[in-house]
């Protein structure tokens, strides 16, 4: 049953100092960052954050390293050029990284969501990457094993809920949101709207709300109905 | 122009100097068959669009969950929602469609993907490709796509100056560099010369600006002609 939360501070109440915390997003694209704004009041620490990109700019994911809330990060793409305040964290020694090739990072939150125990890739065979891994070679290719990515919670930005938490997503700000709701124990989402149950076209639900925990809605459509 | 695949005879232009960068990205754009589904690596193979025909039929894949990319978004077109995997802006093209990532990946390592063309920091001569990481202690280690592309698509162009900075060839016998894949390239566009590469190692398809022997005797690569 999803639960239509009226802030985004309601929805993010209960994470957990240690959580891993899976967060949606390609750089800014889909990024929760009200939902990460709430988690930052909100104080949980000693998270492991697994997301693409290790923060943009000043806000969103950057903000909640720059909090000092994260140990460990599991993404595909750390470096980029706006990428200063994981750069300097990581240079200091401050924040664990691991780096997971971005396909087997999908690949293994969907392994999670998808009840599969593990799986053999061929991604990243014969590279530092694969290192100590189990590989096996299958008509005649070699492969990886590679385990799931499992969320505590997942913090997801999409475009349109319903109350019951189906969702639609908007172009590519889809990217990571339907796997991560199917990886958490807890898929919390924000949206620029809830609409009213029956208003979503289900042929165009992209993400079926039986994986959605949480929705809330924010910025523009929320001030509107605010006010 | 002749497109590689057409030749039987390397072809050597010496009556001209180096391919430029946007030489190179139309030499590369000539080589990819008309109708492809093709991804093309972050920073200098993005070029490459630029120079494909608009009647080619090529749909452009990003793997942050699109087909059918359209150019660089300008002015009032610019979607925060809507950007290659470079995090560009980008526009549409009729008949574009949107996937979440574990499709997108799933496009590559199923094989669908006819095409991508990435950057290097070095090629082997087998097709061995090193592009993620120097290796130097105080880089920060990011790998992106690039694992999953290499070993995707069903051919692998790699796009690169032939020499490196410090004037070392970055076409070698073996990576020094951490891998990214094995023996995954088929062809490595230079501004020098282009190369297949692979399990009978490097052959010569075409030069610019230096003749065939001048390249073998630059190189520590053993090289063959395409005729041999």
């Amino acid at each position: 049953m999803t639960l239509v939360c009226e802030t985004a501070d309601q929805a993010v109440a209960d994470v957990a100092d240690g959580s891993t915390v899976l967060v949606g997003g390609f750089g800014m694209a889909g990024m929760p960052v009200d939902l990460i704004d709430a988690l930052i009041r909100q104080g949980a620490t000693d998270l492991t954050v697994v997301s693409n990109n290790a923060g943009n700019g000043d806000t969103g994911l950057a903000a909640l390293l720059a909090a000092g809330r994260v140990r460990k990060m599991v993404c595909s793409f750390p470096r980029q050029s706006d990428s200063w305040v994981f750069d300097g964290l990581y240079r200091a020694g401050e924040i664990e990284l691991e780096v997971v090739p971005q396909g087997n990072l999908a690949e293994r939150m969907r392994a999670a969501g998808a009840g599969i125990g593990a799986f053999f890739g061929p991604t990243g065979v014969g590279t530092p990457l694969a290192e100590g891994k189990e590989v096996r070679e299958i008509d005649g290719r070699t492969y990886v094993l590679e385990y799931p990515i499992r969320g505590d919670v997942a913090l997801i930005g999409a475009h349109v809920a319903d109350r019951m938490g189906n969702l639609v997503y908007r172009k590519t700000a889809r990217n990571f949101g339907p796997v991560m709701a199917t990886a958490a124990t807890t898929a919390i989402v924000q949206v620029s709207q809830v609409v009213e149950t029956g208003s979503l076209d289900p042929e165009a639900v992209v993400t079926p709300g039986i994986y959605v925990d949480r929705v809330v809605a924010v910025g523009a459509a929320r001030q509107r109905e605010a006010s | 122009m002749t497109t590689v695949d057409a030749r039987d005879r390397t072809v050597e232009h010496t009556d001209r100097g180096p391919l430029s960068r946007d030489e190179m990205a139309g030499i590369v754009a000539r080589d990819i068959p008309p109708g492809s589904f093709v991804n093309l690596g972050i920073g200098q193979p993005t070029k490459v669009a630029d120079f494909l025909p608009p009647d080619s039929g090529v749909v452009l894949h990003t793997e942050n969950g699109m087909l059918n990319m359209g150019r660089a978004a300008i002015g009032d077109e610019i979607d925060p929602d809507l950007t290659n995997a470079g995090k560009i802006p980008v526009t549409e093209l009729p008949g574009a469609s949107y996937f979440h990532h574990a499709d997108s990946f799933a496009m590559m390592r199923g094989g669908h993907l006819d095409v991508c063309v990435l950057g290097a920091f070095q090629v082997s001569a087998a097709g061995d490709l090193a592009n993620w990481h120097t290796g130097a202690p105080d880089a920060i280690p990011a790998v992106g796509g690039a694992m999953d592309l290499a070993i995707g698509a069903k051919q692998v162009l790699v796009m690169m100056t032939l020499l490196a900075k410090d004037g070392s060839p970055k076409l070698v016998p073996e990576c020094t560099y951490p891998l990214t894949g094995l023996g995954c390239v088929d062809r490595v566009y230079t501004d020098v010369a282009v190369f297949r590469v692979g399990p009978h190692g490097a052959t010569v398809l075409e030069t610019f600006g230096i003749s065939y022997d001048d390249l073998a005797a630059r190189l520590d690569v053993p090289l063959r002609r395409l005729e041999d």
